[in-house]
């Protein structure tokens, strides 16, 4: 039985984990310069030491409300195929080792515009923690797009 | 092991290939360069050697034929013909697609050579008795190849094993390409040649270029966190650590400047290979063409060379199929039967300027016009409205191809457009400019480097962004009042007269539909204008402040962005925040201001006028005195700066200021010239207006009194001037104005200015 190490953060409430690899690191707040003209889910830019990193909005990306303006947002920088991106999420939580008997797939049920980023589910004995799909999160999806014409 | 052996042979035998192409031809004007033979011979006989200690045995037999034919050649047995050249050329093809295949897939490849090899006999053996007739009988006379019977040649063999110790002496692996590639002072001379082997590969090493792109970026980072401690120590009063910082300015300055040199190549590496494609252009459409080149050594960054190459080459070959007429022709309109094609690399301003310029028939405009419109790539009345200059540019259009008939060696598909497109791709610019009957040039303006770029940092709803010096005109600033009223709106949209003619404005807030900081909305009184080149049009970009110019080092933008035709890239700024690059040409396009299918837009003043007048000169105008209006030509002028009083110096009795780490002289142009001065204006109580003269790297500063304008105008100097430091009057802008000879004026007031320059001349 094989066991996989999940980062695991918290997104308006709702408890989410990426596999470690993934996670190139975890950092505090970070000042963000804005892009015109993208998509809102696109917060912003961070240095990340000489390294321009793109910052997506996991709330926005889930199509959440916006954190009260003295919250500010934690970065899970992750590993994609184009580089490293930062996920702004809420909360980081601990590192969890979870056996592959605890995932089942979301059930059909599961109808919010976020369905399509949560890969599966593990039943953890207090709560479930979603698995995010970073590659679906990082690269928005037409009607985040759409949304963020509409706004920006 | 094996197949370090086998990479080092490659990359040696494909330089000293490129070396061939552009001997062989060099040869065919020369034929009787013993020189230039010797060097063939031995290249060949270098590739032979090494090929067959390899193995690769069909290379080795191409190879041995051609060295056998060389080598009567070199001993004066055999005259080269054009047949024998184009038979050696096609021996050089062979051994170029052999290598091409050994390097992908680790031999020559399924191929037959058969044919070559029994062209390259018959030219061997039939020189045997064609060398002792005239030279033309070679491409009529078949020899006696029909009888199958191949002579071996004793005499080169003989010669071989001699070449070959020569080789040796040179301990180390590069000794042979470096023979080739340094010119032998004589042909037979390997003592001397041997010395010279061992000079030059020793001071010269090679370097992977992965490891220089890897040295280049961290440059970059190294640019990135000097910016930020200059920053911190402005904000310091530590004298220990402002010296170190500076000293670390500097030696970063000089180490990003070496590295970048690490990287830079003479054009003349792509260039080389122009020759040969002309002669074969040229013999293909029974055309004869020269090709000359100025500025060879002119050097671009390596991705940049490697960029340019092939839009260069379509452009050189579309200059000869389809620019340079038939000698017939030519002769016809009474031009010389040989056309011309000129390739000139020129450094301006941070840029390389490229030429490519031929002497035939030029463009017709009118004949595009209706290309165009045939497929409907304009509309009829932009095409009456088109200058002719503007009908020629259409050829950049996707989907125009002004060829008639397509032939094979140019009109493959690849239109212009994608030399535009791939020009632009890499930030440089290209035009075409041309006069029916008289010819055709296509010139390019190219970054240095595409690493770090001198950018003008703006500010705009309170983000800053960077945007390339390369696009830059000018600053134009309009306080109070006159910032309400010189914007004017057309149905909207607002224009700005910049002298005297229409500048579009596009606000850049209102572009990226970011929100005005409050405090500038309400009292807008001040606008700065960012006057920017896009595409062959002007524009002026509203933002809400200019902050300085810097040296940024471009970062790509993350996938998520690549979407984004605004912007062309980030950087880290002094402070470490992210500032988005702009880019101009797609600022442009999204603010319509060039149409996305370019060349459409409205016909321009500036284009009609200078197809019309001709020679206008860009003036800076300023006050001298009371009422002394003054002019002298902008491209003279290095910098306008400001200098408070207390900044000004004295050194023995001469007025100076520190100015970028020299110490500046200061000439005031006023008491020179014996002016009189605006008493009680108090020259000393408010900034000083200093024009900036530089040359070879050093600089005076011009005092004058007050800034005018800066015009656009054909001048004609009225009446020379008597008096030193002035070359004559003319009217400018309706008032009488005094030309200032600014050489002049520097070289009287300050001798010592000019003195190196002097030195080198008297020498001479």
């Amino acid at each position: 039985m094989s066991a996989q190490q999940f980062c695991t953060f918290f997104v308006d409430r709702q408890f989410f984990g990426v596999p470690v690899q993934q996670v190139q690191e975890v950092i505090r707040y970070q000042e963000m310069t804005r892009v015109p003209l993208v998509s809102r889910v696109i917060r912003g830019l961070i240095n990340l030491r000489g390294q321009i990193v793109v910052a997506v909005d996991l709330r926005r990306r889930l199509n959440a409300p916006d954190r009260a303006e003295d919250e500010l947002p934690m970065n899970v920088v992750v590993r994609t195929g184009d580089g490293a991106v930062s996920l702004l999420v809420d909360e980081i939580g601990d590192v969890l080792e979870v056996h592959d008997d605890t995932f089942e797939r979301p059930p059909d049920t599961l109808q919010s515009a976020s369905r399509d980023l949560v890969l599966g589910v593990h039943k953890l004995p207090n709560q479930l923690l979603l698995i995010l799909d970073t590659d679906k999160a990082v690269n928005g999806s037409g009607h985040d797009v759409e949304l963020g014409r509409v706004e920006g | 092991m094996a197949d370090d052996v086998v990479v080092e042979f490659l990359v040696e035998s494909n330089e000293n290939l490129d070396l061939l192409d552009r001997e062989l031809v060099q040869l065919e004007k020369d034929p009787s360069n013993r020189n230039t033979l010797a060097s063939i011979f031995r290249t060949i006989h270098t590739i032979k050697g090494t090929c067959g200690f390899l193995g690769f045995t069909k290379l080795e037999s191409v190879a041995h034929v051609g060295e056998n034919l060389l080598s009567r050649l070199r001993d004066g047995e055999l005259a080269l013909s054009p047949e024998i050249t184009t038979a050696l050329l096609r021996m050089v093809d062979a051994i170029r697609q052999m290598l091409q295949s050994i390097e992908a897939i680790g031999s020559e490849g399924e191929r037959d050579d058969a044919e070559l090899i029994r062209i390259l006999t018959r030219l061997h053996q039939g020189g045997g008795t064609a060398s002792t007739e005239s030279t033309a009988s070679h491409a009529s006379a078949p020899p006696a190849a029909s009888n199958g019977h191949i002579v071996e040649p004793t005499e080169p063999e003989a010669k071989a094993p001699a070449m070959e110790a020569q080789k040796q002496n040179g301990s180390d692996p590069y000794g042979s390409r470096t023979e080739a590639v340094a010119p032998e002072s004589s042909g037979e001379g390997a003592a001397a040649g041997s010395a010279e082997r061992g000079s030059v590969s020793d001071a010269s090493i090679r370097v992977d270029v992965g490891l220089l792109d890897k040295l280049m970026n961290l440059v970059g980072e190294l640019v990135l966190a000097r910016n930020q401690i200059l920053q911190f120590t402005n904000s310091t009063e530590d004298s220990g650590l402002v010296a170190t910082s500076q000293r670390l300015n500097l030696i970063t300055t000089e180490l990003q400047e070496g590295v970048m040199k690490t990287r830079m190549q003479p054009i003349g590496n792509i260039w080389s290979k122009f020759p040969r494609t002309v002669r074969d252009v040229a013999a293909a459409c029974g055309k004869q063409i020269r090709i000359e080149m100025e500025g060879k050594e002119t050097e671009l960054d390596k991705t940049i060379i490697e960029a340019i190459k092939d839009p260069l080459t379509h452009i050189v070959r579309n200059s000869a199929d389809h620019g340079i007429e038939t000698p017939e022709r030519r002769v016809a309109v009474g031009k010389p039967a040989e056309g011309r094609l000129t390739l000139r690399a020129y450094h301006e301003g941070g840029q390389v300027n490229i030429e490519i310029s031929d002497d035939g028939a030029g463009l017709n405009g009118d004949k595009i016009r209706k290309k165009a419109l045939e497929k409907g790539l304009i509309t009829p009345e932009q095409a009456a409205r088109l200058t002719e200059r503007e009908a020629v540019n259409l050829i950049f259009l996707p989907g125009f191809s002004t060829a008639e008939k397509v032939t094979n060696v140019s009109g493959r598909g690849v239109g212009m457009d994608v030399v535009k497109t791939n020009i632009e791709k890499i930030g440089g610019t290209v035009d075409v400019q041309s006069k029916a009957g008289t010819g055709t040039t296509v010139r390019m303006k190219i970054p240095l480097t595409l690493a770090i770029i001198p950018a003008l940092i703006v500010t705009s709803g309170g983000d800053r962004y960077a945007i390339p010096q390369i696009s830059l005109l000018e600053l134009v600033r309009i306080e109070g009042e006159a910032a309400l009223k010189e914007i004017e709106l057309i149905q909207g949209t607002p224009v700005y007269r910049l002298r005297g003619r229409l500048l579009p404005l596009v606000y850049l807030n209102r572009e990226l539909k970011v929100e005005l900081e409050s405090a500038k909305a309400d009292g807008n009184t001040v606008a700065n204008i960012v006057v920017l080149q896009a595409d062959d049009r002007q524009f002026g970009l509203v933002v809400d402040e200019i902050n300085d110019t810097e040296e940024i080092v471009v970062k790509p933008l993350g996938k998520q962005l690549k979407g984004l035709k605004t912007f062309a890239g980030s950087t880290i700024m002094g402070d470490g925040r992210v500032a988005l690059i702009l880019d101009v040409l797609g600022l442009a396009q999204s603010s319509n201001v060039v149409s996305e299918s370019r060349g459409r837009a409205h016909s321009e003043k500036e284009t009609q006028t200078a197809t019309g007048s001709g020679a206008k000169q860009t003036m800076l105008l300023f006050q001298c005195g009371t009422d002394g209006r003054m002019a002298m030509e902008l491209r003279l002028v290095a910098r306008l700066e400001e200098f408070k009083a207390d900044v000004i110096e004295k050194a023995g009795d001469r007025k100076v200021v520190q100015y970028r780490g020299q110490i500046m002289p200061l000439i005031s142009i006023s008491e020179y010239l014996h002016v009189h001065h605006a008493e009680g204006n108090g020259a000393a109580t408010e900034p000083m207006q200093v024009v900036v003269y530089s040359e070879q790297g050093r600089s005076v500063g011009l005092v004058v009194d007050r800034i005018l304008d800066i015009v656009e105008e054909a001048i004609v100097p009225q009446k020379p001037s008597k008096q030193s430091g002035l070359l004559g009057s003319a009217v400018i802008q309706q008032k009488v104005t005094d030309l200032l000879d600014v050489r002049g004026l520097v070289r009287a007031a300050n001798p010592a200015f000019f003195e190196d320059e002097e030195a080198v001349l008297q020498e001479r």
